[in-house]
């Protein structure tokens, strides 16, 4: 029978794994992203670090290489954890501006077409909706970040053959911890303005605002009144110090140094934690509050 | 076979207001209809039977379950929301596809009843054009596609005619209709238009300040609801009017000179209307003009609205 003269049916077959089901969310956004050819140069642009930092740890450990490359003898940077703390703040800053580009197109959209309530009308809460959309970021970003540097340490452990790997074990902790606790203030922040801000321009510009004003706000706080604590308004600052501390670069001089404290005056680590709680908890609220089948108006 | 909708003293608050204030009842109906001037609380039922909204107190089920203690229930839903609801870059087909794999279809299942919805509300041929494009009579035909494709078992409709033209608007009713008549889902269809609830329910529930104000099944007030006549009659009004009092029908006339009378009706059920021809040609009364009408549920509508604090509903 022609399609078209089939009379209503209801469905009968099988069902998807109802904890799985919020997967539909990012395979659906994963794909409609990558409609976007800018932003698939842009994703391929993100490894060009990774792949520069895999020919330095290469040459390093390549006699040949160097050999032709003419240099004397093997650099040792690439076996310190300075080494890796840079590409993940390089990363990290590259993970920034994935963000401002893919979150504001994640929930905004839902909300300016007002399509939440048929979201919400189906077995899906609200909780596994963020997730859904949350995904779609965790994936790009934890495909830029901590998924390419452990394979960078694993090449870096392979070639070392010294017992460099089980000794810097805490560098591959400090990679993936580091990642996630920026992925996570990322996305919460990015899916918060995404629901905050219908514009996807002015959500994106609202989200390089968090960053870049409260970047200008703690330096300028510390100018004027001699104090390191306006600087809880700088979230990279923070995430550098949570980094600094995973890798355990507090005691010698350091890159992490010369990017991070070339005044001595840092925040106390806690206060980096909590920086980033209280970024975190503001994002869950305004989530909270913002994504809701219907509003109510008191 | 048992209640689709059970309201138990249901009441909503919202922003401090008291929304539904102590519904109760059973629904059973294959269409049932929820009518009421806006602001009764017609949406928020439906947003309450979706979970959208927690009850004060009271309780509220559907198909027996608490819909916000059972998610699993939501996918025996669909939902046509009153507003604008669609994500507007994507293509008409790819759009019911998501929703249906968001209610628990397989990818695969979920393109075929996609596409089955959309040739079935008729929109086979923009299946594949972007939404924000369609016309507002063809996105109502979405919301409608997406809220059947899944297979809900009950069809929550938010003023599905609304904004319509008459010629899309008899389509609307003519596919809830279909729906209703397949017999494979239950519909819940809130609307302020008397008329598309007459055409296609069986149930009415009238809302009124957020209570019950009526509750009856439309077949069953259609053949209890009397027959009136309105009658302008020539010649002897007085015999003619005691005659048809003879029939055990409440009568009244009212003269208007010159030999002519206004005379009203109210005809047993059982009394055929040819009897009153009978009778005026036995005392030589002319019938010149003769209106007839049932009890409408317009008439339902209006006395509920007349009506002080609520009912329980008339059947």
């Amino acid at each position: 029978m022609a399609v078209h003269k089939r009379a209503y049916r209801p469905y009968e077959g099988p069902l998807t794994a109802e904890r799985a089901r919020f997967l539909v969310l990012p395979r659906y956004g994963l794909l409609e992203l990558f409609e976007s050819r800018l932003l698939t140069v842009f994703c391929v642009l993100c490894f060009v670090p990774i792949l520069i930092a895999a020919s330095a740890i290469y040459i390093a450990y390549s006699p040949a290489a160097r050999a032709l490359l003419e240099m004397s003898s093997a650099p040792d940077y690439v076996r310190k954890p300075d080494f890796f703390f840079a590409i993940l703040t390089f990363q990290g800053g590259l993970a920034f501006l994935l963000t401002a580009w893919v979150a504001p197109v994640l929930i905004s959209p839902d909300l300016v077409n007002g399509a939440l309530p048929l979201y919400l009308s189906r077995p899906l809460t609200r909780v596994e909706y963020v997730l859904g959309k949350a995904t779609v970021l965790l994936t790009l970003l934890s495909a830029i970040t901590w998924a390419p540097m452990l394979v960078l340490f694993a090449l870096e452990a392979g070639l070392a053959a010294d017992g460099w790997g089980p000794a810097n074990v805490r560098i591959a902790a400090a990679v993936c911890a580091g990642s996630w606790v920026w992925i996570l203030v990322l996305t919460l922040l990015g899916l918060a303005i995404s629901a905050w801000i219908r514009w996807r321009v002015v959500a994106s510009g609202a989200l390089a605002g968090v960053f870049f004003m409260g970047a200008a706000f703690g330096e300028m706080w510390r100018e004027v009144l001699n104090t390191s604590w306006g600087r809880l308004t700088n979230l990279y600052y923070l995430v550098g110090l949570v980094w600094r501390s995973l890798f355990g670069l507090f005691t010698d001089r350091s890159v992490a140094q010369e990017m991070f404290n070339e005044r001595g005056r840092d925040l106390p680590t806690w206060a980096a934690w909590a920086g980033l709680a209280a970024a975190v908890t503001l994002s869950v609220w305004v989530l909270e509050r913002r994504l809701r089948a219907r509003e109510v108006v008191s | 076979m048992g209640p689709v909708i059970e309201l138990d003293r249901l009441v909503v608050r919202l922003g401090g207001r008291t929304i539904l204030d102590g519904l109760s009842g059973a629904l059973a109906g294959r269409a049932i209809g929820l009518l009421g001037p806006n602001g009764a609380g017609k949406s928020t039922l439906i947003n309450t039977l979706l979970g959208f909204h927690p009850a004060a107190s009271g309780a509220v089920r559907v198909f027996g379950a608490d819909v916000r203690e059972q998610k699993a229930l939501r996918r025996l839903i669909g939902y046509m929301p009153e507003s604008d609801a669609f994500i507007s870059h994507m293509t008409g087909v790819r759009f019911v596809r998501y929703m249906a794999e968001l209610a628990g279809l397989p990818p695969q299942a979920a393109l075929e009843r996609a596409h089955e919805a959309f040739f079935y509300v008729g929109l086979g041929e923009a299946r594949y054009r972007k939404l924000g494009t369609y016309s507002l009579g063809m996105k109502q035909l979405a919301k409608l596609a997406q809220a059947i494709a899944h297979g809900p078992r009950l069809l929550l409709l938010d003023e599905p005619t609304n904004g319509l033209d008459p010629p899309a608007r008899q389509r609307m009713i003519r596919l809830i209709r279909e729906i209703r008549d397949a017999g494979q889902m239950h519909i819940l269809i809130s609307s302020h238009l008397l008329r598309d609830v007459e055409e296609t329910c069986e149930e009415v529930v009238i809302l009124r300040e957020g209570r019950i104000a009526a509750h009856c099944d439309l077949e069953t007030e259609r053949r209890s609801n009397r027959k009136f006549v309105e009658l302008e009659t020539a010649g002897s009004a007085t015999s003619f009017t005691t005659a048809v009092q003879g029939l055990g029908a409440e009568c009244a006339f009212y003269p208007n000179g010159h030999g002519l009378a206004r005379v009203k009706v109210v005809l047993p059920d059982e009394v055929e209307m040819r009897e009153l021809f009978r009778l005026a040609a036995m005392h030589d009364v002319q019938i010149r003009r003769m209106n007839y009408r049932r009890d409408s549920l317009e008439d339902i509508f209006l006395a509920a609205m007349k009506e002080k604090g609520g009912a329980g509903g008339r059947p």
